[in-house]
């Protein structure tokens, strides 16, 4: 399903990596690894399409990640929450819904609110929420999404254990129905279910 | 098409709806830079109806310059910007829901003030009449040009004033066609020529730089 | 033009920089022949205008450098739209070459043209349409340097640079269009520099003078290119090599 062939990265003048290939697919977990500032960042960004690799491609079956099917099939989570501090979480839900292009209803976004824990203050302007809650609001994107790949950036950073437990059971869901997921983590996880890789940069 | 632009315009008029003090500062320096010139030409009614339609339209600028850095600042921000450019649709069409949505609180609230800032002036009716479609017609063309420059300056330091070299002289023609139309209407000469050539450019420019700033965008997020 | 398919075909740096070096000289010796023959011809030979006496020889300053200014900007858009499409390196480093030669020429002709104003118009400045068009484009030149010294990665600068170049391109145009028509509507007082119908030594003047400006704008722009290929490219083996052999050969 996705693939990578002979990648190079480039950032500034300092080479990160070259020649770097991998294949993923479907019900398969794969886990960046290294060092800060080895380049696993930059990978994902290349991943998503952001970044335009120096040399090498990327396929999502088959196709070059270039065309706009494949952001279709994407779901991307930075290492930034990318929710308005003005709006309420539930209004962040239904935005980012609408402009990603995805149906979401007002009761399953309510709903994805309470599995995160966030029950009772869907109403309360995000800036009024604490580092951990926002985090929360842009994980309880995970809980509907539907999209085959998922391509995570730190995702259990700042989570207490339960919420790891959490997500880690959200993922594994992922993996169960068939979907993708790539994603960079310091702390390993296990991940109860799919296949699981490990890349590791140096 | 309309669906995604219709979703960006209504966040975007959300968010601002819920920090209306920028709009209302904006709104208050235009004013303010509009008074200042009576007080430092001379309160001569002649001279300041001459004046007028510069004064007003170089303020316009200057106030729309001023909402300008924020248009993809704070979406860089925090994150979001970066899942608008995977959305499956073109980034080009969300940039065009954005210039909409700036407009709409930054040349609006322009042109509706303008009239009554016309007034200090000794302008007469038609003149306000034209001044006020002038700016109605032209602030569309300034959000448009203004957005490829703040997507340029995305994130660089001393990217206001950065943002204000690189803008500023693209601004020039629409600044000639909008400041005219009032000229040729108080000369006696008809603005209309003016004025549809000012609407010419606003077209171009909501055509054309929405794609320019989403292609500065996407270099901005590499 | 000629030059520039040679340019496309080494558009790697390392093939490059050796080329630009040995071509270099050349441009300069035919910059300054030409040079020596326009302004003989432009300050010696060439009849004095009974019109505007002999100040009007500052034309074989002002027009070349007006010419050179808006070619130039042509060019670096060329090389910008080239760069974006197939994403070279050479193009970028072409266009950043050639801004700062671009802005020198814009800033020569708006110097020039105040210097011939004060006797011909009695001001140093008109809002002559001519004159407001190129002070706009010296904006637009200093705003896309400004633009690509602020954005510290290269790769960047180079993109947005271009990009910046492509709507300024674009644009000039149409602000030379609206400048001209504001100029009309407002009745400035409206210079044609070839209004006089010019003797045949004046326009041999002002065409070697014009050659002289291009060869000179092609050599500043091979060095200055040279010079960014060696600070971009300072890690790389044939940059090494190059300046371990000149510090080598410096020491001998």
């Amino acid at each position: 399903m996705l693939e990578a062939d002979n990648l190079e990265c480039v950032r500034g003048e300092r080479r990160l990596f070259a020649g770097l290939g991998f294949k993923l697919e479907a019900g398969e977990l794969l886990y960046l690894q290294g060092r800060n500032g080895a380049g696993k960042t930059s990978l994902l960004r290349m991943l998503i399409g952001l970044l335009p690799p120096e040399a090498g491609e990327i396929r999502w079956k088959g196709q070059s990640i270039k065309s706009d099917d494949f952001r279709a099939d994407l779901c991307y989570l930075g290492h930034l929450n990318a929710i308005k501090e003005e709006l309420t979480p539930l209004e962040n839900l239904l935005a980012a819904a609408r402009l990603a292009d995805e149906e979401l209803s007002e009761d399953d976004a309510i709903d994805a609110l309470e599995q995160v824990g966030l029950a009772g203050r869907e109403d309360l302007a995000c800036k009024y929420l604490s580092q951990g809650q926002k985090r929360r609001v842009a994980l309880a994107r995970l809980v509907k999404e539907r999209r085959p790949l998922w391509v995570l950036d730190e995702p259990f950073v700042a989570l207490d254990v339960a919420a790891v437990d959490w997500l880690a059971g959200i993922i594994s869901g992922h993996l169960q129905r068939g979907g993708l997921a790539v994603m960079t983590t310091h702390q390993l996880v296990d991940i109860p279910a799919g296949t699981v890789r490990e890349l590791r940069l140096s | 098409m309309f669906k995604i632009i219709s979703a960006v315009i209504g966040r975007d008029l959300k968010l601002a709806m819920r920090r209306q003090a920028d709009i209302v500062s904006a709104v208050f320096f235009f004013i303010i830079v509009v008074s200042l010139f009576p007080l430092g030409i001379g309160p001569e009614p002649d001279l300041l109806r001459k004046l007028a339609p510069g004064v007003l339209w170089v303020a316009a600028l200057l106030a729309t310059m001023l909402s300008l850095p924020r248009l993809f600042a704070d979406d860089h921000r925090d994150g979001t910007l970066e899942q608008l450019a995977l959305a499956p649709h073109p980034l080009g069409l969300v940039v065009t829901g954005k210039v909409i949505a700036h407009w709409l609180v930054s040349g609006l609230p322009l042109a509706l003030i303008a009239p009554v800032l016309g007034l200090q002036f000794d302008l007469s009716t038609d003149a306000l009449v034209v001044l006020t479609g002038a700016i109605l017609l032209g602030t569309p063309a300034l959000s448009g040009i203004g957005a490829i420059g703040a997507a340029l300056t995305l994130g660089l330091r001393g990217g206001g004033v950065l943002l204000s070299l690189l803008v500023l002289p693209l601004y020039i023609p629409v600044l000639i066609f909008g400041a005219g139309a009032v000229d040729a209407t108080v000369s006696g000469l008809g603005g209309e020529g003016h004025l549809s050539l000012l609407a010419a450019l606003t077209f171009a420019s909501l055509g054309f730089a929405p794609w320019a700033s989403a292609a500065a965008l996407k270099i901005a997020l590499e | 033009m000629k030059d520039r398919f040679n340019l496309y075909r080494f558009a790697s740096p390392a093939t490059f920089y050796p080329l630009a070096g040995k071509l270099i000289p050349w441009f300069v010796a035919l910059s300054v022949v030409f040079g020596l023959a326009g302004l003989y011809l432009g300050m010696l030979v060439a009849p004095t205008d009974f019109q505007q006496g002999e100040g009007y020889r500052i034309i074989f300053i002002h027009v070349p450098a007006s010419w050179m200014s808006m070619f130039i900007y042509l060019v670096m858009a060329g090389w910008a739209a080239i760069g974006l499409a197939f994403n070279t390196r050479l193009s970028g480093m072409m266009a950043q070459a050639l801004a700062p030669t671009g802005a020198l020429m814009a800033f020569l002709s708006l110097w020039t043209g105040a210097l011939w104003g004060k006797p011909m118009w009695g001001a140093w400045w008109v809002w002559d349409a001519r004159l407001t068009s190129e002070l706009i484009l010296l904006f637009l030149y200093i705003g896309y340097m400004a633009l690509t010294a602020a954005i510290d990665d290269q790769r960047r600068a180079d993109k947005a640079g271009g990009l910046l170049l492509l709507v300024g391109v674009v644009n000039v145009p149409i602000i030379y269009f609206s400048v001209k028509w504001w100029n009309t509507l407002h009745q400035g007082s409206s210079v044609n520099l070839t209004k006089s119908s010019m003797a045949e030594t004046m326009l041999w003047g002002m065409l070697l003078m014009a050659l002289c400006f291009w060869m000179y704008s092609i050599a500043v722009a091979l060095m200055r290119v040279r010079t960014i290929m060696l600070e971009r490219e300072r890690h790389t083996d044939w940059v090494r090599a190059e300046l371990g052999a000149n510090s080598s050969g410096a020491a001998k």
